[in-house]
């Protein structure tokens, strides 16, 4: 590996909207450049988490290199570096592109483009990759791939006329994908003998190993025993190994240099040291500059994370330290709630992203978890001049001293068919959306671009989207800023009692209506107790919400089935799980999805 | 091992004339050649088993299911027959049939009680015609009527009738109408079972209430049948000894009382349940497995950890308004009931659902129990689920 010739070096990508084919396509790339047997393949090399590939979904970046023999007779290195399929990710996703010299572009011959793959295709040009499409799925009976090539001509701009057709699935046209690869790919560029300068597009923390940085070289060399430093962080270590990836492992190797794509390990202790986006360089001969584009990453959502059992906080910390090792944009920080105890407030990057993270700590951790209603960061403007970043709702300054409140406004772009505009601009307006403008896509579909408040669209907008498009409406946001709005704290009263953790922050407008939704949402939750409990929403002391769980007076199970004494006992069984998964505020028991019900409040579908 | 120790013996029938809209018991109509064959297979299975009960007595034979009315006299006839060689049949055992108005005659009656059964329990359900209609049941009020003196003049003199409350349909007058004809009966039944109706999952009623089709009483009502159960019936003389059982003195259902002290049963018949020597086990209910080898069907073995008999002595030793006695729990299970839960008896009484008594059946004793209120009765499967133990 010593002499590696940059000219043999292909970086890509491949981007596409989501269920188009990306995986399936890095699957038999990895498959046909003959790195793996069939045999050795799992079903998705590039997924490696379970969780991912439940969901069907690629959430961190990763990387694999693989050996082309072109037709032309030559060896070729491929080094595919996939990204994340979701817009939470989308910062990981522009420093994957980053680490790229070009990009596969794969559009479902049935569907066409859709608002994601313009959002990757625009995004992979802003990084000025070179950009070659391929058709995927021909072999369906629905496959239009003309119109999909003329679809691309139009709407993105790039020429698509010779695009592979293809079916990932059944491995037809790949081989033409690979030639493509070599031809419409440039070789990277950059000096093996300038200082170095290395991009960093992932790490993963190893317990073995510490955390190891996945980088592309873009400038220099890198080899063991180089004492390195990340530009942003500041942190400096030296280099302990360096290699490659092969499929599913660490294969290591002399150095890595300019053009080559790898990893670093260098006994870091915290990921937080080697922040996505920030630039390795030799700390005893740095480069001038870092490379552009680094960012710190911000979290977008905030909610509050609970063990059901109390006693169970000092696990809960010790997970979410572990997930944070290989998460830096996990962040969290202790916090107690009259209702559940101890906790923490956890920032996400945005509701999938807080949905993982909550389904990791409760498999992997075996953690059983009160979750509290997610909700986005406001800006607080006091009257004393001073500005709060409001992550949980209970700490609301007194509204007294508040002088405004501004809430994150996201840009939206919504692709859907033309006999579902009118039901998705209903949807946008009734999310508070402000509509910016329409464009047609070849006459039968439209592109219509909202600003929406972030807090209207991270709990069930896409669901919403989905069902009143029946599947059709695919949907991409950026984050564009803030914008002062009017906006309350709704507290809720069980028993007279407020809770904190179930207070939420909502646009004074719908307050009556998310009040009177959630105070029937949690009658329905709350089991009746030996006594009669009120519930009720109030905003700033006034109740506008009522709602009453009647006492339980009857709770008698009549017969006694004969002897089966083990059906009976599995009744009671049933009825004490119940209880276990209640938590007790004053007198009362909440069960602890009641907490989540925020949540499920929109029944306009 | 102890001679003398009792045993229950309860024999599953699962055959019926057709099957009720509210029933998830294992029965089902079936031809006279099935019911003939699952007789026999049963009567073997009797025979069989009577080999591991040596040195126990057998106080009570509960012939449940179903409705073990509808198999022919002759196979109940020899069923007994075989029970009364093969077992220690105490002499003043309770002999219990369950049948269904519609099913029974004079002359059937006379030859069960001349076969040594001794108490019969009828599922009358409700007076009204409608109701009993809505239900899917096969009889009409007078077919009871018919049924219950028919009965009384075979000489059975424990006779139980089964009613049921919150029934679709059905108003607080009618169902008071209900209790106010079966207390009018001459004499009236010695044992009285009221339940409120559950609709049990897959039932044709649980279908029809998911589709909304069900006009069920409303909580108020349901309220108000149930409180009027008690009271009508304890004004009439009637004792309640268990959550839904009413009974004259002296007439307590032995069987079920066994059940839920913990006596010993064996269950004989598909999808019978036991208990012996703190193991619980049943036959599966598979119907042409048992018709094969009616010994060689028995499944869900569980061997009871003291743990678990501690919670089951609580959940059903409470059904009783007699309780559970503090010093029997001692002797069982070598620990104080208070050691055990403490918290729990002092939390439930605190909030009026257990109070401690002494004695049992209104005589003072001196023996120390714990029992459920009025309102712990009420909320009975609430107090109880606070007694499992995991």
């Amino acid at each position: 590996m010593a002499d590696v010739d940059q000219s043999k070096i292909r970086n890509f990508c491949i981007v596409a909207h989501i269920d188009h084919g990306k995986s399936t396509l890095a699957d038999r790339i990895i498959e046909q450049t003959g790195l793996l047997t069939s045999r050795e393949m799992q079903a998705q090399v590039l997924d490696n988490m379970e969780l991912e590939r439940e969901r069907g979904i690629t959430i961190k970046a990763q990387a694999v290199r693989t050996v082309y023999k072109a037709k032309n007779g030559e060896e070729y290195i491929f080094n595919l570096i996939d990204t994340p399929g979701h817009v939470d990710f989308n910062y990981e996703v522009s420093r994957s592109l980053a680490a790229c010299d070009g990009a596969i572009l794969v559009v479902d011959a049935a569907q066409g483009i859709e608002a994601q793959t313009l959002a990757n295709v625009y995004l992979a040009l802003d990084h000025d990759l070179d950009v070659f499409p391929v058709i995927n799925k021909i072999d369906l009976p629905s496959a239009d791939p003309q119109r999909v090539i003329e679809e691309i001509e139009d709407v993105i701009g790039i020429e698509a006329q010779d695009a592979p057709l293809i079916s990932a699935k059944n491995g037809i046209g790949i081989e033409e994908v690979l030639e493509q690869i070599v031809t419409k790919i440039p070789a990277p560029k950059g000096n093996p003998r300038n200082p170095l300068q290395a991009l960093i597009f992932d790490c993963i923390y190893d317990s073995y190993k510490g955390v190891i940085i996945f980088c592309r070289v873009m400038e220099g060399t890198v080899r063991k025993g180089t004492v390195i430093r990340m530009m942003a962080t500041g942190a400096r270590e030296e280099v302990v190994e360096v290699g490659y990836f092969g499929a599913g492992q660490f294969i290591p190797c002399d150095e890595l240099s300019a053009g080559m794509v790898g990893y670093i390990t260098a006994s870091i202790k915290n990921v937080k040291d080697t922040a996505v986006g920030d630039t390795v360089t030799d700390a005893e001969n740095p480069c001038a500059e870092p490379l552009p584009g680094y960012k710190k990453v911000l979290s977008m959502v905030y909610c509050g994370m609970y063990p059901a059992d109390g006693a169970k906080y000092p696990d809960l910390r010790d997970a979410l330290e572990k997930l944070q090792l290989n998460d830096a944009s996990l962040n969290y920080e202790p916090e107690t709630s009259v209702a559940l105890g101890f906790g923490f407030r956890c920032g996400f990057l945005g509701l999938l992203h807080l949905e993982i993270i909550q389904e990791r700590l409760e498999r992997e951790y075996n953690l059983d978890l009160v979750t509290t209603a997610p909700g986005v960061v406001y800006k607080v403007y006091k009257t004393d001049g001073t500005v709060v970043e409001l992550t949980n709702p209970s700490n609301l300054p007194d509204p007294s001293t508040i002088e405004r409140m501004e809430e994150p406004i996201v840009s939206a772009e919504i692709m859907v068919t033309s006999e579902y505009i009118g039901s998705i601009m209903e949807l946008c307006q009734e999310r508070r959306g402000r509509y910016l403008g329409m464009e047609y896509i070849e006459g039968t579909r439209a592109l219509l671009r909202y600003e929406l408040p972030l807090n209207e669209i991270i709990y069930d907008f896409f669901d919403a989207l989905k069902s009143r498009s029946r599947g059709y409406a695919s949907f991409d946001y950026d984050i564009k800023g803030y914008e002062e709005a009017k906006l309350v704290k709704l507290d809720i009263l069980i028993n007279r009692e407020e809770v904190d953790a179930l207070s939420f922050i909502v646009h004074a407008d719908s307050a009556y209506e998310r009040g009177r939704k959630m105070c029937e949402k949690l009658k329905d939750e709350i089991p009746r107790h030996l006594f009669e409990i009120p519930i009720q929403a109030a905003v700033g002391g006034k109740i506008i919400a009522r709602e009453t769980v009647k006492a339980m007076r009857k709770d008698v199970l009549a017969k006694c089935y004969g002897g089966d004494i083990t059906r009976k006992k599995k009744l009671l069984e049933k009825q004490k799980e119940g209880k276990k998964r209640m938590r007790q505020i004053g007198s009362v028991e909440i069960p602890q999805k009641a907490f989540m019900s925020v949540l499920k409040l929109d029944d306009r579908k | 091992m102890t001679e003398n120790r009792e045993l229950e013996l309860y024999l599953h029938i699962p055959f019926c004339v057709r099957k009720c809209l509210y029933c998830d018991f294992l029965s089902a109509p079936a031809s006279p050649e099935v019911r003939r064959r699952y007789m026999d297979a049963l009567i073997r299975e009797t025979a069989q088993r009577a080999e591991d009960c040596r040195g126990r007595r057998v106080t009570s034979v509960f012939l449940g299911g179903g409705t073990p009315s509808v198999v022919d006299t002759d196979g109940l006839e020899k069923l007994l027959e075989t029970i009364g060689e093969r077992y220690a049949l105490s002499p003043d055992a309770e002999l219990t049939v369950e049948v269904n108005p519609g099913t029974v005659d004079g002359a059937k009656l006379a030859r069960l009680r001349r076969a040594g059964v001794n108490r019969l329990s009828i599922g009358l359900q409700s007076a009204d015609d409608r109701t009993l209609a809505a239900l899917g049941r096969i009889h009409t009020w007078q077919q009871f009527l018919d049924a219950y003196y028919e009965a009384r003049q075979a000489g059975f003199t424990n006779i139980n009738v089964d009613v049921m409350s919150a029934l679709p349909g059905q108003s607080l007058s009618e169902y008071l109408d209900t209790l106010h004809r079966v207390l009018a009966l001459k004499p009236a039944p010695e044992h009285i079972s009221a339940y409120s109706l559950i609709l049990e999952e897959g039932t044709p009623l649980w279908q029809m209430a998911q589709e909304g089709k069900l006009k069920l009483p409303n909580e108020d009502t349901d309220r108000l049948m149930y409180r009027e159960t008690k009271r009508l019936l304890q004004s009439a003389g009637y004792t309640r000894y268990e959550i839904s059982n009413y009974a004259k003195e002296g007439y307590a259902c032995r069987h079920n009382c066994g059940y839920w002290t913990r006596r010993d049963y064996l269950g004989l018949g598909i999808g019978a349940a036991s208990l012996l020597d703190n193991v619980r086990f049943r036959n599966g209910s598979d119907l042409e497995r048992y018709l094969e080898n009616p010994s060689g069907c028995r499944e869900e073995v569980q061997v009871l950890s003291p743990q678990e008999q501690m919670e089951e002595f609580m959940f059903l030793g409470l059904r009783m308004t007699e309780g559970v006695s503090e010093a029997e729990f001692v002797r069982l299970f070598g620990r104080g009931l208070e050691e055990v839960y403490g918290k729990v008896i002092e939390k439930n009484i605190r909030e009026g659902l257990l109070q401690r008594i002494t004695g049992r059946d209104g005589r003072e004793d001196g023996e120390e129990r714990l029992a459920l209120t009025e309102l712990g009765m009420d909320l009975s499967n609430h107090v109880m689920a606070q007694f499992l133990l995991s």
